[in-house]
């Protein structure tokens, strides 16, 4: 492809699809999205943590009933 | 004014969370026009690009601890909005990326030049959707939209050249498929 040819395919694109205009800014305000998206990142991140939390407390005890299964009736009495 | 650009910079960068949040919404309030405008340019999708901005501006948030004040917030904020949107492009179907409104645009009779048609324009629209978002994000924002090569690259993170190379391999790529159709143009 030459010269003249990238010119011509470029003026075709140009045609196709005509420049945007982007200078309206957004028909809305974002800023309550913005802060709906933060709340719900910000609470999926507690999930996470605690997700993390409990599926390391639940291995520690069932590692604990593996290693010492006399020690499962007391734990029982004491929950 | 400047000291106090200076200073909201600062705070978003290293202020204690209070400072940072406050940063921010000052921040978004002043770029989110800017942001959505280059948004809309590479994803020509108004609803697309409100979430879009909205998505840039959490990963701003989230990159806070990362921006360095001396290079400026709007270069850095539309190298964010750029990746976003080329994430956008990637994850997007071809066929949907025509809205009804481009389709309809396109098909209208173009003043520019009639010997171009408008099945030749669809066919050249369609064809451009079937491009990788990396050449069509490339062309889109030069070609198309005539913004500075040199802009372009740094929203890209690429050189001046790598974007000219984009730039040449969207356009052959693109007469190729035309030329499949039987157009040549």
């Amino acid at each position: 492809m030459n010269a003249h040819d990238e010119e011509q395919m470029k003026e075709v694109l140009r045609q196709a699809l005509p420049p945007v205009e982007g200078g309206d800014g957004p028909g809305r305000d974002l800023w309550p999205a913005m802060l709906r998206r933060m709340d719900a990142e910000s609470g999926a991140a507690q999930s996470r943590g605690w997700a993390w939390f409990d599926g390391a407390l639940l291995a520690g005890m069932v590692g604990f009933g593996v290693f010492f299964p006399a020690a499962i009736p007391v734990l029982l009495f004491y929950l | 004014m400047q000291n106090g650009a200076s200073d909201v910079l600062n705070q978003f960068r290293q202020g204690s969370p209070e400072a940072v949040e406050a940063a921010f919404e000052t921040l978004f309030s002043q770029h989110q026009r800017a942001v959505y405008g280059w948004i809309l340019r590479i994803v020509r999708n108004p609803a697309a690009a409100e979430d879009l901005t909205v998505e840039a501006f959490w990963r701003i948030h989230r990159a806070h601890a990362r921006f360095q004040p001396s290079q400026g917030f709007e270069g850095w904020a539309r190298r964010i909005a750029t990746r976003a949107a080329l994430d956008w492009l990637r994850a997007r179907h071809v066929e949907s990326e025509l809205t009804t409104e481009m389709l309809a645009e396109v098909a209208a009779p173009s003043k520019d030049d009639p010997a171009v048609t408008a099945e030749i324009r669809l066919k050249t629209a369609l064809a451009f959707g079937r491009l990788p978002p990396k050449l069509r994000i490339a062309a889109t924002l030069a070609v198309i939209e005539g913004q500075p090569q040199k802009e372009v690259a740094a929203a890209l993170g690429i050189s001046v050249a790598a974007v000219k190379v984009r730039i040449f391999r969207a356009l052959r790529l693109l007469r190729k498929d035309l030329e499949k159709e039987g157009i040549t143009p």
